[in-house]
């Protein structure tokens, strides 16, 4: 709805002469993301936030889990910007060892639940035959509690886990399964109940009057029809998975305890929300800035993949 | 369509017992013990006498089939007899907690008051701040409404409920005096003072949790009509001269509906497992605090009794939605 | 001196408050938070400290430990002891007299039967009694007449107020649960949660693991008490919140053991409703070594049992440096403030229990240095001690709790400077104290070098609670991994000092052997490292008064003189 000006009304009847070679796809893509600017801002703050949780542990001198027990709960310092823990852990280090972790966390986990999700909703919607099955599958899995749930994988996973891939690599694909296979089933639901929609429209009937096969089907028919579910699932899901990570951590599921993530941040200084608020206020800042521009990236995205959206 | 929801309701019942089955030896196999929660200061002896007491000895088969028979026949004819005071169920074994000893169904008739009046008052806020919100965002795609919504429910979304319950906790109850910090569910509502004192002990956890509801719901709202406004069935219906009002409302938000009906549904079964974290926060003590108190105490009768519910829901809010499908959509087609 | 003349004296010195309230009922009503709630008022079916806590309100025992620990009579005309004839001179006998007139709150009478009944309830074969503990050992109880019930006990007992002494072992009306014996127990819904008492209040309505509205009981001994009408008992959430509505808002009386940072606690007092009590029991917060190798090389079944001793920790030299490199007193500062002291003991009280070993308190970085490089273990070039290839790299598991990771985080600390590298894990609490054997993560099976959690022992006497010490109560796969003795320690002599233990009636050469045997444990062997003598904090507005601060038994032992402060 942004610009409808400038629109020649003879323009649509002379044919326009090429003043440059067709551009690819992909160009075109590029150019409408660029016009979109929360996108853009949204895309530079998300860089922002991996480079400073990549790079910033290699520049900053302090340790997340170094404790200095003289400097505890200290206010901003030029030494501590974002001052001390109740250990007196800097809270910077903490901000981005954290990030590293939770940032990481958040996108396999969200990707993992998405393509499951994906899949399995436009199984189910396109195959009449697989509906079945894979809805009372995903109830199955809707329907099972949490908690247990997890307690049975680590119980079953986390010793073969850590023996091939170490205690920490372990334990991250053990986390980001455990967040992946349970939050799959709304995406899964929601792109089935939109699929179910789409494959009864025109379009599609057209595709397959010429011959078009199922796999065709979907992924030039059906997949870009559903993208905007997906997305909005993409961006509550990396809010989800960071959150989970943090539940999980709590109940001790998850990384060792001296291990900073957002989550844990936030959920250890909720606390100390009355004496030191700047301590929640930092990993709650960092949690929300990720999902907003993780928000408005797909946003962008959607935008600039949509050919009706695109060049308008 | 009836003959499909017919045949969804007769083919929910193995699916059920399936699910069941699953759930109980999902709960076999998770570590744990209902002796975890008693103090170190007793002999492991009496503690395996205690097991026993429990009906821990026996072999898992006969314990799923016990569950069973009471879950699906004692607990009705319990609710028959209440219903028309007659005498089915005396004297038969109903599915016992291991907590409080009591039959798991009378606490869960305890518990849904407060559940329904702080999650089910929160979802249907929720929703129905959710719809409008989400309509005119996307009608009104990029505009300063558009760009604050969605700010607002993106915090909603990202910032956990056990902070955002907290905080309020501070502001409100501590600082400001305006509402109690503690749920009272004893407190029954009489006359209007009591109303009144029901609403302010509800402000706080319903505004969280609709908070949060509302989050999610709107941003599936604003996707699914922004995907319809540029369908060329709008254009139609604008050129063949239709208000604006009727273009966006009849014709765009019914096609747009069909992922919101599904959230929809996949929410309300929620509102019966509770609110784990807020309830914990208010001292709510619903479904949820019910549900991961006994996961805690390894309290499998009421563990499984409670998921089941919560499945059966699911199942259940699942063929509504299937239903709602074919409703909205009339090109939808199950057989 | 023996046993009881001690307790009697304590007896006489039993401070209380009387509270100058003439009228049952005057001060309205009071309200109650604990952040566990309790499921049951039955504390022979469930022996939480949420249970028996809120029963206490209720039903009473025929005698309590006050908060100096000594022994005051309840329903009890008086303390059974070998001086006033009560306890038979082979200490195979007690003799309880009941206070005659003590009526039900249902009205009738509280007779010598009920006393017989509660022993038949909870020493039925099917029942699963929680409390079996306390009657162990009892062959009979015999109504002698109305008032006056006889134990006897199958073998000369220098410690008999096991049975119908203390918050867990109330008196139960026979009336009410005569159907409610063995198998039947939990049938009784409406027993169990709303038993018949002698208590100060009453139960009017039980929610479980949700509140308890009481009302004073009319029938209560004292007529002048309790000072109010109703009480309410809410339970669930968390600590926090708890201290917040007692201390900050003032919505409730009285809050339940806040288990908060100090400066938490501090900041909350700030509001001004309300102040804060504390108290010590016998909680030890501790290390304990595992003297046996949990290695995951070894087979299913061979992990952390006596076939395998522990690659560096059956060093005692490691032992003890680890424990040399532990601020204890920075422990306390900054996990439990004023309720906790720094403690070198295993039984940190009663007085005669508690050894005078102090040597562990201060912290000595160089020394444990020093003792390491004396012993052979020598630094890496990654600064990682190690000896004939074998590292000291530690697996540190506890329960999850946020003081404890603070701990876990302080000590992997010290620990890193003295060459020795810590994994850190923590383990969800139903998990880690539940026996499940299916579970690797149980604290029994101690699939870990070193693991930290908190133990006490009920009533005053540690004699059960030294005793497991003893090899042969190790956690093993023959045994489905339960048993007490969860370092695996074994030493011939400790063993036999137990026995002697259990023949010596004696209460100074009891202080002795127990003193020693403490010491045995820790600072001989450094198998336990005791770090906290945790107390207890609780929180009461400043309106209500009569509050003393109980470990020894239920903290609101004393509920019926409690009034409001006007």
């Amino acid at each position: 709805m942004t610009d409808d000006t400038n629109v020649n009304p003879i323009g649509a009847l002379s044919d326009p002469m090429p003043s440059a070679p067709p551009r690819s796809q992909w160009v075109a893509v590029w150019q409408q993301f660029k016009t979109h600017k929360g996108a853009l801002l949204g895309g530079i703050i998300f860089v922002i936030i991996l480079l400073a949780v990549t790079i910033g542990p290699w520049i900053w001198p302090y340790d997340p889990t170094y404790i200095d027990i003289r400097a505890r709960n200290q206010g901003p310092t030029f030494a501590h910007p974002l001052g001390t823990d109740q250990l007196g852990r800097d809270t910077l280090a903490r901000m981005m060892a954290g990030g590293q972790v939770s940032v990481a966390v958040g996108i396999t986990a969200m990707l993992l639940a998405l393509v499951l999700g994906s899949f399995i909703g436009v199984l189910a919607g396109f195959f009449r035959r697989l509906d079945g099955p894979l809805m009372r599958l995903t109830d199955l899995f809707l329907a099972l509690p949490l908690l247990p749930l997890l307690l049975v994988m680590v119980l079953l996973f986390r010793d073969p886990l850590n023996a091939a891939f170490g205690p920490e690599t372990g334990i991250f694909i053990l986390i980001v399964c455990a967040i992946g296979v349970t939050s799959w089933m709304p995406t899964a639901r929601i792109v089935r109940g939109d699929v179910l929609a789409l494959k009864e429209r025109e379009f599609v009937l057209a595709a397959r009057s010429i011959g078009t096969k199922n796999a065709q089907m979907i992924i030039r028919h059906i997949l870009p029809n559903v993208l905007s579910p997906i997305m909005v699932s993409a961006t509550l899901g990396i809010a989800n998975a960071i959150i989970t990570e943090s539940a999980l951590s709590f109940l001790g599921l998850g990384f060792p305890p001296d291990f900073p993530t957002w989550g844990r941040l936030l959920f250890d200084a909720t606390d100390y929300l009355q004496q030191y608020p700047e301590r929640v206020f930092w990993p709650g800042l960092a949690i929300s800035l990720t999902v907003l521009s993780v928000n408005y990236l797909g946003d962008g995205l959607r935008d600039a993949l949509d050919p009706r959206i695109r060049g308008r | 369509m009836l003959t499909f929801t017919v045949r969804r309701l007769v083919l929910a019942v193995p699916t059920l017992l399936f699910i069941s089955l699953v759930i109980f030896l999902l709960l076999e196999l998770a570590p744990g013990d209902p002796m975890a929660q008693v103090p170190l200061t007793v002999p492991p002896e009496v503690k395996e006498k205690m097991r026993e007491a429990l009906g821990l000895g026996q072999p898992m088969h006969v314990r799923f089939l016990k569950w069973l028979v009471q879950f699906f026949w004692v607990e009705p004819q319990v609710l028959f007899d209440h219903l028309f005071g007659t005498g089915f169920a005396e004297g038969k074994l109903r599915v016992l907690s291991w907590q409080t000893r009591s039959p798991v169904m009378d606490i869960v008739v305890q518990r849904i008051p407060q559940t329904l009046w702080v999650v089910g008052l929160s979802y249907v806020v929720g929703v129905l701040i959710a719809l409008p919100i989400g309509i005119y965002s996307a009608y009104r795609q990029y505009s300063i409404f558009d760009q604050i919504g969605t700010f607002v429910s993106m915090i909603g979304f990202s910032v956990p409920t056990f902070f955002t319950g907290v905080l309020l906790i501070v502001i409100f109850s501590v600082n400001l005096g305006w509402f109690p910090s503690i749920y009272d569910t004893t407190h029954k509502v009489t006359d209007w003072d009591s109303f009144v004192f029901q609403m302010r002990q509800l402000a706080m956890p319903v505004f969280v949790l609709a908070l949060f509801n509302a989050a999610q719901i709107s941003r599936f709202m604003r996707a699914s009509m922004l995907d319809n406004l540029n369908q060329d069935y709008v254009r139609t219906a604008r050129a063949k001269g239709l208000g604006e009002r009727a273009v966006v409302m009849v014709h765009v938000l019914r096609n747009s509906m069909i992922p919101v009906v599904t959230v929809i549904a996949l929410g309300a079964p929620q509102v019966f497992a509770g609110a784990i974290i807020t309830e914990q926060v208010f001292k709510v003590n619903g479904l949820g605090h019910m549900l991961i108190g006994a996961i805690e105490a390894n309290d499998l009768p009421t563990v499984q009794t409670l998921t089941f519910i919560f499945a059966l829901l699911i199942v259940l809010f699942n063929i509504i939605a299937d239903v709602l499908y074919g409703i909205l959509d009339p090109r939808i087609r199950y057989d | 001196m023996k046993i009881k003349t001690l307790m009697l004296g304590a007896v006489a010195a039993t401070t209380l408050a009387p509270a100058a309230i003439a009228e049952r009922g005057a001060d309205g009503h009071v309200n109650v938070i604990y952040w566990q709630a309790p499921s049951i008022l039955n504390p022979y079916l469930s022996s939480g400290t949420k249970e028996i806590e809120a029963a206490s309100l209720v039903i009473e025992p025929l005698g309590r430990y006050d908060p100096t620990g000594a022994l005051i009579p309840y329903l009890a005309e008086e303390i059974p002891t070998l001086e006033n004839g009560g306890v038979s001179e082979d200490l195979k006998t007690i003799t309880w007299k009941l206070k005659s007139g003590l009526k039900w709150s249902d009205g009738s009478a509280v007779t010598a039967e009920d006393v017989k009944f509660t022993a038949e309830y909870c020493m039925h074969p099917e029942g699963g009694c929680a409390q079996l503990a306390k009657f162990e050992g009892v062959e009979s109880v015999d109504v002698m007449d109305e008032l006056t019930v006889k134990v006897t006990f199958n073998e000369a007992k220098p410690n008999p107020y096991g049975p119908f002494m203390g918050g867990q072992s109330p008196i139960l009306q026979k009336a009410q649960f005569a159907d409610c014996l063995g198998a039947k127990a939990p049938e009784c819904t409406d027993a169990n949660f709303a038993p018949i008492g002698t208590g100060p209040f009453a139960v009017t309505e039980f929610k479980p693991n949700d509140v308890i509205s009481m009302e004073a009981n009319s029938m209560y001994r004292d007529a002048s008490k309790p000072a109010f009408a109703t009480l309410t008992f809410k339970g669930g959430g968390d600590a926090t919140a708890a201290g917040r509505a007692v201390l900050e808002t003032g919505e409730f009386d009285y809050a339940w053991n806040l288990q908060l940072a100090p400066e938490v606690i501090a900041n909350m007092e700030k509001g001004g409703k309300g102040k804060t009590v504390a108290a010590f029991g016998s909680l030890v917060e501790r290390i304990e070594m595992n003297m046996t190798n949990p290695s995951s090389d070894l087979a299913e079944g061979e992990r952390s049992t006596a076939a395998h001793p522990h690659p560096f920790l059956s060093d005692i030299n490691v032992r003890k440096a680890l424990s040399m490199a532990i601020d204890r007193e920075l422990l306390v500062e900054i996990g439990y403030g004023k309720a906790g002291r720094a403690t070198c003991n295993l039984v940190p009280a009663p007085a005669i229990y508690a050894s005078d070993n102090t040597d562990c308190l201060v912290q000595d970085i160089a020394g444990a240095n020093a003792l390491l490089d004396e012993a052979g273990w020598v630094k890496g070039a990654d600064g990682i001690r190690a000896k004939d290839g074998v590292k000291l790299s530690i697996l540190y598991q506890t329960s999850t709790n946020a003081v404890r990771q603070d701990f876990q985080a302080l000590i992997k600390q010290w620990w890193s400077e003295i060459g020795v590298e810590t994994e850190l894990r923590n383990i969800s609490a139903s998990v880690f104290f539940g026996g499940d054997p299916g579970s690797p993560d149980t604290f029994q099976k101690f699939y870990a070098d070193v693991e930290m959690y908190a133990n006490n022992f009920d009533g005053t006497d540690p004699e059960a609670y030294l005793a497991q010490y003893t090899c042969d109560k190790a956690p093993k796969p023959s045994s489905q991994w339960q048993g007490e003795n969860i370092n695996r320690f074994c030493d011939p002599a400790y063993d036999e000092l137990v026995a002697e233990l259990g023949r010596t009636g004696s209460l100074e050469k009891r202080g002795e052997l127990a003193r020693k045997m403490n010491e045995m444990l820790t600072k001989d062997s450094y198998t336990v490292v005791p770090l906290v003598d945790r107390g207890r904090v609780s929180a009461h507005a400043n309106t209500l008064g009569g509050v003393v601060l109980n470990t020894w038994d239920s903290e609101l032992w004393n509920a019926a003189d409690w009034h409001r402060i006007k």
